[in-house]
């Protein structure tokens, strides 16, 4: 596929792993690198890139799957709202298997729910203008990337005078959980793979802070593998000459202060707020509420309902692996009890969860999967 | 017929089920019931083994470009019987239809299923119609069966992969799904990805009659894709499979469709692939065959079984990582045939 197939040339593939080979050489420890995106997760283990890495370089998953970050009272607030008479839930897909306390969406669904699985932020103010008679609700999960999207939405429902459309609002922001981790000294991440589509929003300066008080390094890196590759190259190069600064290696999309116009949108329709993140807990400013001109379409203020109990399931090691302390494998459940077809924690359900991506494609030679 | 659209009375046995039958459907499945509408299509005894299978079609939508859920149910059960080996030599046809179809859709629905046995060489033998209230189906399901008969003493199964086999696939992947996916979704792509379904009847004749006993294993990737069809093979055989990454013969639209729904081509349907599994040294006259044949221009070897590490399947990746293949887990894309 054109502007694909060069960014998977198998000789400069192997030009920047020799690249990375000769970088850590004369180093004498290990070291430990966190993506912080769902999308280079799966990147990692879609290209076996793990398989290609010098043993010195150890890749960890980080708290970068908006679906698996959203707590389970999240979760259970969107099952009590869909069993709302008249009501239409409309989400990502992934969102409709993620296990609530005690159901998913999709069980309500096939009790008799309405749960619409949509594309866009957009198809759900349509399904709204289409079905008056329904309170349209949308799922609003994700980071920087998708919250523009569902600003846009909330704008397009104002301007058609919608008075059944909501968002359920559980939008988180970067890079306040990356610091979060910085600072953890069971965890001593060496350096950080920054996300590539939130980084085109947030730009490369916003990691600067995190840099500065927690000497790590950054590199915002693309998806695709040779991006992967040299980001990891960045970041080696950077740990081994004791460096801690945030490079672009994403420089095709990236600017350092970001998407000004997706910016402007987002402070318009939302205000940041402390947020729940599974398996790390409350962080401060790391979430985005609506404010108040645009409250009106806040489906827990406008819809109040009440909630069951939030059960954490017994086993389920979700957290830790969020945070990078466990890998898949470590999680007594994994492929015994939590399966995609009957997953006990989001990271199972998200295709962007670490759990689904270690399930679907393991790591040949990595003691998984194979 | 009478009415434009389909009552619970087309499904009732008397006299409006005749009028559909005498003015619709026998017309057009000319081979039903052979004419005389007994209660058996009679066949006369065949010599070899014979296989028999059967399948149910229950796509969303019921057109979709490069078929409908007619020539799919035709094509899909002559698939089978040709992946074990056997030609088909009579199929039936069981329509369960929702209240309400308009005729003329019925009619398209019909007359694809009529052209795609005809195309296929096949006669359909028998069939029933049930009609069923409104919304107690979506528009039409149809079930197909089919007896084939094998007429060579090959053993060609899932069980046969050997090592050294190389793996052939007679063109690009994921078009099926991703045809289906995209023309129900509404997705705008640059052009239009058309489902590859088709008969591969004549394809499988024709490496029979080509390679014989170095074919040794044959499946139709359909629901799992490739993926989980190499993954079922080698379990079988109890053999481990490589599969190489830029062989795999991947068109652009369906690449980029999957690119932004997050789907691996690997694991989305196919209605008119094969894989076959062929002795090394048979293995580029098997392309040759293929490549001859109008449903096999795009073939390519796209791995090999490399040894008796029983049931695993991995994949050589373009910039030389490995990672395991497992089967398609969840994320199934609901009827998609």
């Amino acid at each position: 596929m054109k502007h694909q197939d060069e960014y998977r040339d198998p000789e400069l593939a192997r030009l920047q792993l020799q690249a990375i080979g000769e970088a850590v050489a004369g180093f004498d420890r290990s070291m430990t690198l966190m993506e912080v995106c769902g999308t280079h997760t799966m990147a990692i283990y879609q290209h076996g890139i793990r398989s290609l890495l010098p043993e010195k370089i150890r890749l960890i998953s980080g708290p970068g799957c908006p679906v698996c970050v959203t707590p389970v009272g999240y979760v259970d607030q969107a099952i009590a709202l869909a069993r709302l008479p008249d009501t239409i839930i409309a989400t990502f897909g992934d969102m409709v298997r993620v296990p609530g306390s005690s159901t998913s969406l999709l069980d309500e669904q096939a009790r008799g729910a309405n749960v619409k699985i949509v594309y866009s932020p957009l198809d759900a103010v349509t399904l709204a203008e289409n079905n008056p008679a329904s309170n349209v609700v949308f799922l609003g999960v994700g980071f920087e990337t998708t919250t523009p999207t569902i600003a846009g939405a909330i704008l397009t429902a104002e301007k058609k005078k919608l008075q059944n459309f909501y968002v359920l609002c559980s939008h988180k922001t970067m890079p306040a959980p990356m610091a979060a981790l910085a600072g953890d000294p069971e965890l001593k991440v060496d350096g950080y793979l920054c996300p590539a589509h939130v980084s085109a929003i947030i730009g490369a300066n916003a990691y600067q802070p995190l840099v500065d008080a927690f000497r790590v390094p950054c590199v915002i890196t693309g998806f695709e593998p040779l991006d992967v590759l040299q980001g990891v190259l960045m970041l080696a190069r950077q740990v081994v000459a004791g460096k801690a600064k945030v490079e672009t290696q994403y420089r095709r999309v990236v600017k350092p202060e970001g998407n000004r116009k997706a910016q402007k949108l987002l402070s318009r329709v939302f205000e940041s707020c402390d947020a729940q993140w599974r398996g790390i807990g409350n962080i401060p400013d790391s979430g985005l509420r609506l404010c108040e001109p645009y409250s009106r379409f806040d489906a827990g203020r406008a819809l109040p309902v009440e909630l069951e109990p939030t059960v954490e399931h017994d086993g389920c090691l979700c957290g830790e692996i969020l945070k990078g302390k466990v890998q898949p494998v470590d999680c007594p459940l994994f492929r015994n009890t939590c399966t995609p077809e009957d997953p006990v924690g989001a990271c199972m359900v998200s295709s962007e969860g670490t759990c689904a991506a270690e399930y679907k494609y393991g790591d040949w030679g990595m003691g998984a999967g194979g | 017929m009478k009415s434009d659209i389909i009552l619970l009375g087309h499904g009732s046995g008397g006299k409006l089920s005749h009028e559909l039958l005498d003015d619709l459907i026998v017309p057009i499945l000319s081979g039903i019931g052979q004419r005389d509408q007994n209660d058996a299509a009679v066949l006369t005894h065949q010599q070899g083994r014979l296989a028999f299978t059967t399948d149910s079609y229950v796509v969303d939508p019921i057109f979709f470009p490069g078929g409908s859920i007619g020539s799919l149910a035709i094509h899909g059960t002559i698939n089978d019987l040709a992946m074990a080996a056997a030609m088909p030599i009579g199929i039936s046809v069981g329509l369960i239809i929702e209240e309400g179809l308009a005729v003329s859709t019925l009619r398209t629905i019909l007359e694809d299923m009529s052209a795609a046995a005809e195309k296929s060489g096949v006669r359909i033998l028998t069939g029933d119609t049930k009609v069923v209230p409104r919304g107690k189906v979506d528009k039409i399901f149809i079930n197909t069966s089919g007896i084939g008969v094998m007429e060579h003493d090959l053993d060609i199964s899932g069980r046969n992969a050997r090592v050294g086999d190389k793996i052939l696939i007679n063109g690009t992947i994921g078009d099926h799904g991703m045809a289906v996916m995209a023309s129900r979704e509404g997705l705008a792509l640059e052009s239009d990805i058309a489902s590859d379904s088709a008969p591969l009847n004549s394809l499988v004749a024709d490496l029979i009659h080509g390679v014989g006993s170095q074919l040794h294993a044959l499946r139709d990737p359909t629901r799992g894709g490739v993926a989980t069809t190499l993954k079922e093979i080698a379990i079988q055989s109890e053999v481990e499979i490589t599969l190489r990454e830029n062989s795999l013969p991947v068109g652009s639209t369906v690449a980029a469709a999957c690119s932004i729904l997050g789907l691996d081509p690997l694991f989305v349907a196919n209605e008119g692939k094969l894989l076959a599994f062929i002795a090394p040294e048979a293995a580029e006259q098997a392309l040759m065959i293929m490549r001859s044949h109008e449903f096999g221009k795009g073939a390519a070897i796209i791995g090999e079984v490399t040894s008796t590490n029983k049931g695993k399947v991995r994949l050589q990746t373009t910039i030389g990582g490995l990672r395991a293949i497992e089967m398609l887990a969840g994320e199934q894309l609901p009827r998609i045939c």
